[in-house]
C-alpha cells in the first residue's frame, strides 16, 4: 500500500513500546492485580518478621526490592505471554521489526511498569514499616530507576527464552534470581542508604555497580536477542 | 552467482530440507515458480505445506538447501524478502486486546506509512469490518479474523502473497469474498502461493500445482 | 626429598597434566564415539592411570610430606583438595563461556555437546568445591557458612549453572536449545565477575577476611601436583561427558534412512560426522 517504506530503529522502538503500553492499559483490570499482588508481598514481609517496627524499619530496602524482583517476574513473564497468543512475535518479525528493537521496546516497557510498580510500593512501604526518610524524592528516584531497569533488561532475554521452553513458570526465576543478585544487593544497599542516610558516602559506588550492571546487560541484551527469537 | 538475463524466478527451492526434531517436515524440495504464475500447494495435513509456507515466508530457516524469492536468498537477505512477502498463516498474527483498528495501526506505523489511521480504515471498508472496528479482537468470530489478518495481508502490499488456508474456518460467502480478494491480488501482479484442502477453487486461482507428501514433492 | 627430585616432580607433573589434555582435546576432535574407528582406549587407560598415580602422590604430599600450618595446623590441608576443585570448576566454566561464544558464531554439535559437559563437570568440581570450603569452615570460622565473599559468590555461581543444565532439560528442539543455553551461558559467565565484586563490596561493610599470605614453597609444589592431578581428572570427566552429550545429541537428531546427509556446509552434515 502506498508510503510504506523502512522506518528507524528508534522509531521502531517508539511503535513497539506504544503498542505495549496501549495493550497494557486496555488489560489494566491485569496491571491491577500486578500491584495487589506487589503490596501483598510488602503485607506479608510484615507478617513473617513480625510487628517489630525496628527490624521492619532496618530492613525495608530489602523487602521493597524482593517485592518487586517477585512482581517482575510475573510482568516479565506475561510480557512474552502476550506475545505468543496468535505468535504475534512472528507477526513483529516479519513486519519486518527490528529484533533488537523488539528487545528495547520489550525492556522499557518492563522497566516503565516496574518503576510505576515501585513508585506505588514506597509510600506504602514507609507508612507501613514506619521508616523515616533520609533523603530526597531525587534519590529514590535515581534508585527505582536504575534498579528496575538492572532487572528487566535481562529479565526480558531470558523471559523470551523460558516463554518457549517447558516448565517457563519455574524456569523464569530459576534463570533470573541469581543473575539478578549482584542488581538486587546494589539496589536493596542504595535504598536503605537513602532510608537511612548516607554517612560514608556510599550510595555513589552502589550507583557505579547498577549503572554498570545495566550498561553491561543492555548491551548483551541488544546483541544476542535477534539470536534468541530469529530461527 | 551470474546474472540472469531473464527476471528472477519469484520462488526457487533448491534442495529444501527442514527438520524438527527427528523428523523431516520437507525433505529435498527443489522447485521454480517462474514470475506472472501462482503456485497452489496441496497435500495431507503433515505434508509440509505450512512448514514450506513459513519457510518462504521467512518466519524459519531451512536446514539444508536455499529458498530465493524475485532472486533474494531467504536467509541472507532476510529484511529484502520480509519486506516483499506476506504471509496469510493459521496464527493470525492478531493482539487479542487491541481493537481491530489499532492492530491494523501498529502494522501501518511500523511499515512506515504515513496516514496509518486512514490507510487502517480503508482496509477495514475493503474487508467489510467497519462496524466492529473498534470492538477488540477477542470479540471476534474466526471468519472475522480471519478477514482481519488478510487486511493486515493486503497493507503490506507484498509482491509474493503467502496463503496458507485463507478458506479455513469461512462461510460460504466468506470463501467466495476471498476468492474476489485473491483473484484482485493476482491481477494486480502479486504472485500468490496458495495452500488449500479446496483443491477445485485453489486450482481456479492457480496455474501451477506443487503436491507434497511427507514434505517432498510428488505427482498429484 | 632433594632439589633435584623437586624440580623434576616440578616438570614430569606439568607435562604429564598437558599431554593429558592434549591427547583429551585430540581424542574429542578426532574420535566421534560412540561408533568410531579411533581406538581411545590406550590413551584413556593411560591418562587415567598418569591420573590416579598423581593424584595418590599429591594426596600423600599434602597429608605426610608438607609441614603443618602455623596458624592452622593441619587443617589447612584440605587446601590441597579444595582449591584445585575450585580451580578445575572455573577452568570448565571458562571452556563452557568458549563454546557458548562459538556456537553462537558457528554452529556445530560438538560445541554444543563440549558446552554441555563442560556446565555439568563444572557444577560437579564446583560443588565438591563448594562443600569442602563450608567443612574447611568450621574449623576455622567455627560455623560451615560465613558469607564469605569467595563462598557465596560460589554458591552463586553454581546457582546460574543449574538454571543453565535446567534450561538445557527444558527445550526439546535441539537446536534452539543449542542457541538459547549459549546465550545463557554467555550471559552467565558475564555476571560472574560481577558477583564476584558486588559480594566483595556487601561483606566488605562488616570485616574483612584475612588469609594468611606465608605459603611454604614445599606447599606450593603440593598444590601443584594436585592440581595437576585434578587437570588430568578434569579432562578424562569431560571427554566422558562430551562422548555421552555427543550420543545424545545423535539420537535427538537421526536421521531417517535416505534423508540429506550429504549436503556439504550445513548443521546437519556436521550432526552427521557424529554418527
Amino acid at each position: 500500500m502506498k508510503g510504506a517504506r523502512p522506518i528507524s530503529l528508534l522509531k521502531t522502538v517508539g511503535v513497539l513500546l506504544a503498542k505495549d503500553l496501549l495493550i497494557e492499559w486496555r488489560t489494566r483490570a491485569r496491571l491491577n492485580a500486578l500491584i495487589f499482588f506487589a503490596l501483598a508481598t510488602l503485607l506479608l514481609f510484615s507478617f513473617a518478621v513480625g510487628p517489630d517496627t525496628k527490624v521492619l524499619a532496618r530492613n525495608a530496602g530489602g523487602y521493597l526490592w524482593l517485592a518487586l524482583l517477585f512482581s517482575s517476574v510475573l510482568a516479565l513473564g506475561e510480557s512474552f505471554r502476550v506475545e505468543q497468543e496468535n505468535l504475534t512475535l512472528d507477526g513483529l518479525r516479519l513486519a519486518p521489526a527490528d529484533a533488537r528493537a523488539i528487545f528495547l521496546s520489550k525492556a522499557l516497557g518492563n522497566a516503565l511498569l516496574l518503576m510505576l510498580l515501585g513508585a506505588i510500593l514506597i509510600p506504602v512501604m514507609v507508612a507501613l514499616y514506619g521508616v523515616t526518610v533520609a533523603m530526597g524524592a531525587g534519590s529514590f528516584a535515581a534508585t527505582v530507576t536504575l534498579g528496575c531497569m538492572a532487572i528487566s533488561a535481562p529479565g526480558t532475554v531470558y523471559s523470551a527464552i523460558a516463554s518457549n521452553a517447558r516448565a517457563r513458570d519455574v524456569l523464569l526465576p530459576l534463570l533470573l534470581f541469581p543473575l539478578i543478585i549482584p542488581a538486587l544487593l546494589a539496589a536493596a544497599k542504595a535504598t536503605s542508604l537513602v532510608l537511612q542516610g548516607d554517612p560514608m558516602n556510599q550510595l555513589g559506588s552502589w550507583y557505579g555497580l547498577l549503572i554498570g550492571f545495566n550498561l553491561i546487560y543492555w548491551g548483551l541484551g541488544f546483541l544476542l536477542f535477534p539470536r534468541v527469537i530469529e530461527d | 552467482m551470474d546474472a540472469p538475463p531473464a527476471p528472477p524466478p519469484a520462488l526457487a527451492l533448491h534442495d529444501v530440507s527442514k527438520r524438527y526434531g527427528r523428523r523431516w517436515a520437507l525433505a529435498r524440495l527443489s522447485y521454480t515458480l517462474p514470475q506472472g504464475r501462482s503456485l497452489l500447494l496441496t497435500g495431507h495435513n503433515g505434508s509440509g505445506k505450512t512448514t514450506l509456507l513459513r519457510l518462504v515466508g521467512t518466519a524459519l530457516s531451512p536446514t539444508h538447501g536455499r529458498v530465493e524469492v524475485r532472486g533474494n536468498d531467504c536467509v541472507a537477505a532476510r529484511d529484502t524478502v520480509r519486506r516483499e512477502v506476506a504471509l496469510l498463516s493459521h496464527a493470525s498474527f492478531l493482539y487479542e486486546d487491541l481493537t481491530a483498528h489499532q492492530n491494523l495501526v501498529v502494522l501501518a506505523r511500523l511499515l512506515g506509512m504515513d496516514a496509518p489511521a486512514d490507510v487502517a480504515g480503508e482496509l477495514l471498508v475493503k474487508v467489510g469490518l467497519t462496524k466492529r472496528s473498534d470492538s477488540p479482537v477477542r470479540q471476534f468470530s474466526a471468519g472475522m479474523r480471519k478477514r482481519l489478518a488478510i487486511a493486515r495481508l493486503l497493507m503490506k502490499a507484498p509482491a509474493v502473497a503467502l496463503l496458507d488456508e485463507p478458506f479455513g474456518e469461512l462461510d460460504p460467502s466468506g470463501i467466495q469474498a476471498m476468492e474476489k480478494i485473491i483473484r484482485e491480488l493476482k491481477d494486480s501482479g502479486v504472485t500468490v502461493v496458495l495452500a488449500t484442502h479446496l483443491i477445485e477453487q485453489g486450482q481456479a486461482l492457480c496455474e501451477e500445482r506443487l503436491h507434497l507428501q511427507e514434505g517432498r514433492a510428488v505427482a498429484a | 626429598m632433594s632439589d633435584l627430585l623437586k624440580t623434576v616432580l616440578q616438570v614430569l607433573s606439568t607435562v604429564a597434566a598437558l599431554t593429558s589434555v592434549g591427547l583429551g582435546v585430540w581424542l574429542g576432535v578426532k574420535w566421534a564415539p560412540p561408533r568410531s574407528r579411533v581406538n581411545g582406549r590406550p590413551v584413556l587407560v593411560g591418562m587415567t592411570a598418569a591420573g590416579l598415580g598423581l593424584l595418590a602422590l599429591g594426596n600423600w604430599m599434602g597429608l605426610v610430606w608438607t609441614p603443618s600450618e602455623r596458624e592452622m595446623g593441619d587443617v589447612y590441608r584440605i587446601i590441597y583438595v579444595h582449591v584445585p576443585a575450585m580451580w578445575m570448576a572455573m577452568l570448565a566454566l571458562v571452556v563452557n563461556f568458549a563454546c557458548c561464544v562459538g556456537y553462537l558464531l558457528h554452529s556445530s554439535w560438538k560445541t554444543d555437546a563440549l558446552a554441555e559437559a563442560t556446565a555439568e563437570v563444572g557444577l560437579l568440581f564446583g560443588t565438591y568445591g563448594l562443600v569442602l570450603g563450608a567443612i574447611w569452615g568450621k574449623p576455622t570460622w567455627g560455623t560451615y557458612w560465613d558469607w564469605d565473599p569467595r563462598l557465596t559468590a560460589m554458591a552463586i555461581m553454581l546457582v546460574t549453572y543449574v538454571a543453565y543444565m535446567a534450561l538445557r532439560r527444558f527445550v526439546e528442539d535441539p537446536e534452539k536449545r543449542a542457541v538459547w543455553s549459549s546465550v545463557v551461558g554467555i550471559i552467565s559467565f558475564i555476571n560472574l565477575p560481577i558477583v564476584w565484586f558486588s559480594v566483595k563490596w556487601w561483606r566488605s561493610l562488616h570485616q574483612e577476611q584475612s588469609t594468611p599470605k606465608t605459603v611454604d614453597p614445599d606447599m606450593t609444589l603440593a598444590l601443584r601436583v594436585n592440581a595437576w592431578a585434578s587437570l588430568i581428572l578434569l579432562t578424562l570427566f569431560l571427554l566422558h561427558r562430551y562422548r555421552i552429550a555427543l550420543a545424545t545429541r545423535e539420537a535427538e537428531v537421526a536421521m531417517p534412512e535416505a534423508l540429506p546427509t550429504d549436503v556439504p556446509g550445513s548443521r546437519d552434515n556436521r550432526a552427521s560426522e557424529v554418527a
